[in-house]
């Protein structure tokens, strides 16, 4: 259980990000609802949060823009008194071949999914220390660990979380913050409905459970990273993918 | 500024587990007073919730001793 701990879900409003806010509330977490651009996506995700029992309020902000974020680190200990979990999950695509992608599609990619967990991680930090304690969650991605054709600055990212995962855990670990990564495989959210028959059927051919997962699979495992069951788990990166890469 | 000096050397004693005969303006973190790195960054955060300032990183860099600590809240004062 996590009664009585404060969350931070980014890029909360839709997806993976809105299964993991509403999977800590449901374990008696409180949770602020990051988001960039949904507003009555992320007021959805608050209005049924607050429908478990907890408390939940939405807040938006660019989480590559570091005044953004002090601004909302600030605001979410205000409202909640504390800031005991981060999960920083707010990701975006540019999808192109390496050949013909563009420069600012690179960088857009890089900024929000690797910058953004940077921005985000240095600024609860200075909370989570003075607390002793605290958990941050990165998700990743499979693709951050094997490749794949099409997403160079995605994967670029992704393999850049789970190195950033790794020398945050060493640095904060005498402080009792645990970080952690996820590394999910193909999920079935609006960003994996872009595949078209093909593709999905070749990635299908992949999984050796022969099925895409559900937001719901990560967002366990995230609630149980945040749990005091993984009281001894730091810098990992744990797979869901079904059995994808081994 | 003997006020700031007690202040400082106060935060010190609490989170350093330090003897307060050793706290001088003269003592470096590192090497006197056994602080890490990341001990440093959290005095630095400490500090400036004590006297209600923001010390920029490029600032907090400087801060090898308690007199560097102590004379810049003074300049800042």
């Amino acid at each position: 259980m996590l009664t009585g701990q404060n969350a931070l879900v980014t890029g909360a409003s839709r997806g993976i990000g809105r299964a993991i806010a509403i999977e800590l509330a449901s374990q008696g977490a409180n949770v602020a609802v990051n988001y960039a651009g949904s507003e009555q996506k992320a007021q959805a995700v608050v209005e049924e949060i607050e429908k478990l029992g907890v408390k939940a309020f939405k807040i938006q902000a660019d989480v590559a823009n570091e005044s953004d974020v002090k601004a909302m680190m600030k605001e979410v200990v205000s409202q909640f008194g504390s800031l005991d979990i981060l999960v920083n999950n707010a990701g975006i695509t540019r999808d192109n071949l390496l050949m013909r992608m563009k420069e600012e599609e690179f960088d857009q990619v890089i900024n929000t999914n690797l910058k953004g967990v940077f921005v985000c991680t240095k600024a609860v930090t200075r909370q989570m220390m003075k607390q002793r304690a605290g958990r941050i969650i990165n998700v990743a991605s499979i693709v951050g660990v094997a490749g794949n054709p099409g997403q160079a600055n995605y994967v670029a990212a992704k393999a850049g979380v789970i190195g950033l995962t790794k020398t945050t855990a060493k640095e904060l670990a005498s402080r009792n913050i645990l970080v952690n990564a996820v590394a999910p495989g193909f999920i079935a959210t609006d960003m994996t409905d872009e595949l078209t028959d093909e593709q999905r059927q070749g990635t299908l051919d992949m999984i050796p459970l022969a099925k895409l997962g559900q937001p719901e699979d990560v967002a366990r495992v995230v609630r149980f990273l945040a749990s005091e069951d993984a009281n001894y788990i730091t810098g990992q990166t744990i797979h869901i993918d079904g059995g994808m890469v081994m | 500024m003997a006020e700031v000096f007690d202040r400082v050397k106060a935060i010190i004693v609490d989170r350093l587990d330090v003897e307060e005969d050793k706290i001088t303006m003269e003592a470096s973190f590192k090497d006197d007073l056994e602080a890490d790195s990341l001990d440093v960054v959290e005095l630095v955060m400490e500090l400036e919730d004590e006297f209600d300032m923001e010390i920029a990183d490029e600032e907090a860099e400087k801060i090898n001793t308690v007199g560097d600590a102590v004379n810049y809240i003074n300049s800042k004062q």
